[in-house]
């Protein structure tokens, strides 16, 4: 097979003083032509920069210090600006992770497609609209016409993705390096990319550099497949053999870490109180002002769930399907407009502030983003004792728990006095389920939680939560996008469609007989359904 | 990390205190930064001229001399002081044309300029701080603040000035006042702003949940959010009070022409400004020089003080 990239023993070095000299090192990798190569790697581990030095798009502060990368034979690091940019898109072309920025929101689509032709190319302004309406159709446009005058925020991030395709592929170059481009789209939106990249790149036999840390995305769409970490690429391979055999600790560790989509088998105890229970919740947003007509949205729609002491329900569904809406109503971080919540016996959905205080501390919530859940200006002994203290709890008294708590979540209570900045994403979220744990509540909510962590952390906090669910009892309501967390989690699973629940029942039922028709998509589109990692075998 | 989940993670000491090392302490990072050093070494000059005015050979700023009037910089006369003593004194920027010292009027005029421009930030920052807390911290009173805010914004400052004036009487606290008012508004844009985009943060969420009450979130949570953009708007605020005292007291709407203000004395200086330059020319560039340090403070601070934009320093 001809190799239309070549990266030969390419180094990039960092600017110094940081965590490590250079971004990557010593890295050799091709790909070639019809050849879809994935590369996988936790953050950090350098694979975005990569794909921009072969762009040219590196920022000023890397400097590429060692190696070639050959498009065709031609070294892209020591070509001129000029060379560089008639490169782009006739030779190669790059798609981005979020669509909404990657486009210009003041043009319409069609005009961006052409600015590429009208850059590139000398061909006449009406051969220009038939080429571009082609390559939208080709891409899977509805109505190519009226889309050449859309401007982007009129298209959902599907579209917007396609058209970046479309933009990347209508010079047909031989190299598409595609960075993370699914990871901001639902995951049924997910399927329908991934297959339109492999099938336009089967048809035209162009090279794929595909980017992810999903190894489900892998082994839907990579032909071969190459292990990042810290820079150094750790293993190379065809996919099945990777996934099969990992021959790299690293890699089989990482494989190993992304949870299985069969749901594990957990025990009820049908005996255990009912801690949460809401009664036809529903959240509306919107109503009159002044100046606006009336748009009533209804985020979340006569919602009947139930947790048991020691279970973990777990709400599923895309995004904007309400489900972080309800977790948040229950919470009452937001005022439910109908329906009940029940706490134990209580009634909480309607209490005003000054009552709900009281109420507060048994339902306890967990959120997405690491980095913004922790005040950075406070030290984390802080954050934590916060809420003790807010109950009377002494400064001495919530202290010494909070050492213990740091233990319980098996970080060193000798980090307690430092700064959120001085701990990691997945380290951070432990400090975050030690300020929920503090207030000894009887829910706890994680709203995402693992979501924004790298899939090893993500397995240590998962396991974490088992645990802690275990020794404490805790009722656990668990929001999440992937099926594949949801499936070792919970014992309960809702799956919410714009607003409303759809389906409701155990987690084995739901994965295994879906009734409704928005499960079995979900269940279909799940990237990698066809492999259990861990076990290194398909499923 | 090759930690698994059942061994405790280890937090890298090293790592993190060379993290801490890196970090260079707030002062470092002001003293780097070059318009911050030079405001701020104007500035405290022109403190200290306004304190030790008598020190720098100052004297009476309201002595009259009849003899010794529109006189050129640097020309020495005799004069008779109040006392009835002869004196031998060089007018180092000249004489008005009430033959009072200059030099003298402008030292002294550095306090009142200085006085009004930190009492108009102080009490504008500190009002419109209250006011944009609540604004944006508790729903419903956003709207009738914010409209009420839009309305004292709409009242331009030297009409405003004008009819205070025919109230009150010309004098110090009137002119504070009538600066004051319209540049709280901005204040409550700045703070309201800052806290409806903390409040949506999950810390602030989380520390709802664990029960904290209300005025604690905004004092612990919020508030320390709002410092950084309010020493900067506060300096911007401090620079324009007193480009407008000097406006209100050349217009004669000011502080009463026989205090020294630096825009007393140029607008006395108008009538002879063909003939002798220097009446305006010298209390022009003390406010001049003034009016930039503060305002090379404020970017520098800006600078500093916000992290996205440090980055690049």
């Amino acid at each position: 097979m001809k190799s239309v990239l070549d990266i030969r023993n390419l180094t990039i070095a960092l600017p110094k003083g940081s965590d490590r000299p250079h971004a990557v090192e010593n890295v050799s990798l091709s790909v070639g032509a019809g050849e879809i190569v994935c590369l996988v790697g936790e953050s950090g581990s350098g694979k975005s920069v990569i794909a921009h030095t072969v762009m040219g798009l590196l920022a000023g502060a890397l400097k590429p210090v060692g190696g070639e990368i050959l498009l065709e034979g031609e070294d892209v690091l020591k070509v001129d600006e000029a060379r560089l940019r008639e490169l782009r898109c006739t030779r190669m072309s790059m798609i981005f992770q979020e669509p909404m920025t990657a486009l210009n929101p003041v043009m319409t689509c069609g005009d961006q497609i052409d600015e590429v032709l009208r850059t590139h190319t000398s061909i006449d302004a009406p051969t220009r609209k038939k080429k571009i309406i082609a390559i939208l159709e080709r891409v899977h446009m509805p109505d190519p016409e009226r889309l050449y005058a859309s401007y982007p925020h009129q298209l959902s991030g599907g579209q917007r993705q396609r058209i970046m395709i479309a933009m990347a592929l209508i010079l047909e170059p031989v190299l598409l390096i595609a960075d993370e481009p699914t990871t901001a789209l639902d995951v049924t939106t997910q399927a329908q990319i991934l297959e339109l990249i492999r099938d336009i790149q089967r048809e035209r036999g162009t090279g794929v550099l595909f980017i992810t840390h999903d190894f489900g995305v892998v082994s839907e769409i990579a032909d071969r497949v190459a292990v990042l970490r810290l820079g150094n690429l750790v293993e190379l391979g065809p996919t099945e053999e990777v996934l099969r055999r990992p021959q790299h600790a690293y890699s089989r560790m990482l494989i190993s870490s992304v949870p299985s989509m069969t749901p594990k088998h957990r025990d009820r105890d049908t005996a255990a109180i009912v801690v949460l229970r809401t009664d036809g919740l529903g959240k509306t947003y919107g109503g009159s002002s002044f100046f606006q007509k009336s748009r009533p949205v209804r985020a979340a729609d006569d919602v009947s769930i139930e947790v048991r002491r020691g279970e973990a329900l777990g709400i599923v569904g895309e995004s904007g399907s309400g489900k972080s809406t309800v977790a948040r109503c229950i919470a009452r971080l937001i005022d439910p407009t109908e329906g009940r919540i029940y706490l134990g016996g209580d009634e909480v959905g309607w209490l005003s502030s000054r009552v709900l205080r009281k109420h507060r501390r048994r339902i306890q919530i967990v959120f997405q983003d690491p980095y913004r859940s922790l005040n950075p200006r406070r030290t984390v002994v802080e954050s934590v004792i916060e809420g003790p203290m807010n109950y009377g709890v002494s400064r001495k008294e919530a202290t010494e728990r909070a050492k213990s708590l740091f233990e319980i979540v098996r970080l060193d209570p000798r980090a307690l006095d430092r700064y959120p900045h001085q701990f990691s994403g997945g380290q951070r979220q432990r400090i975050c389920i030690a300020r929920a744990l503090a207030m000894e509540p009887e829910l706890l909510i994680a709203d995402e939680a693992v979501s924004a962590l790298d899939v090893s952390v993500q397995a240590q906090v998962l396991q974490l939560l088992d645990d802690i669910r275990d020794k404490l009892k805790l009722a656990m309501l668990f929001i999440t996008h992937d099926l594949r967390v949801a499936a070792q989690v919970c014992e309960t699973i809702a799956v919410m469609q714009k607003g409303k629940v759809v389906e409701y029942g155990l987690v084995a039922d739901v994965f295994n007989t879906p009734k409704h028709v928005y499960t079995q998509e979900l269940l279909k589109a799940a990237p990698g359904k066809g492999w259990d990692f861990a076990a290194f075998a398909p499923a | 990390m090759t930690a698994t989940a059942d061994e405790p993670v280890e937090i890298d000491v090293a790592a993190s205190s060379a993290a801490a090392v890196k970090k260079v302490g707030l002062f470092g990072r002001l003293a780097r930064n070059q318009s911050v050093a030079i405001g701020a070494v104007l500035v405290g000059l022109m403190i200290l001229i306004g304190l030790l005015a008598p020190l720098l050979g100052a004297t009476d700023p309201t002595a009259i001399s009849p003899a010794a009037r529109n006189l050129k910089p640097g020309v020495e006369r005799n004069i008779f002081t109040p006392a009835g003593e002869q004196v031998t004194r060089t007018f180092w920027m000249g004489s008005d044309s009430l033959g009072r010292d200059i030099y003298s009027r402008v030292l002294y005029g550095a306090r009142i300029s200085l006085i009004i421009g930190v009492t108009v930030a102080a009490l504008s920052v500190a009002i419109g701080l209250v006011i944009g807390l609540i604004a944006g911290y508790i729903r419903w009173t956003d709207g009738p603040i914010m409209r009420v805010m839009d309305g004292m914004m709409a009242i331009p400052g030297i009409l405003l000035a004008i009819g205070l004036v025919s109230v009150w009487g010309a004098g110090l606290v009137t002119v504070i006042f009538a600066i004051v008012v319209p540049d709280i508004p901005r204040v409550v844009r700045l703070v309201r702003s800052v806290v409806l985009s903390i409040r949506e943060e999950p810390y602030v969420e989380a520390a709802i949940s664990v029960g904290t009450p209300v005025p604690l979130i905004m004092f612990r949570h919020i508030l320390p959010n709002t410092i950084a953009p309010l020493i900067v708007q506060g300096t911007f605020i401090c620079a324009s009070a007193m480009l407008v005292e000097a406006t209100l007291s050349f217009l004669g709407i000011g502080i009463p022409p026989d205090v020294p203000t630096w825009g007393n004395i140029m607008s006395e200086g108008r009538s002879y400004f063909r003939i002798h330059p220097h009446m305006i020319l010298f209390p022009g560039i003390f406010l001049a020089v003034t009016v930039l340090a503060v305002n090379m403070l404020g970017d520098g601070l800006r600078d500093t003080l916000d992290p996205r934009l440090s980055k690049r320093i």
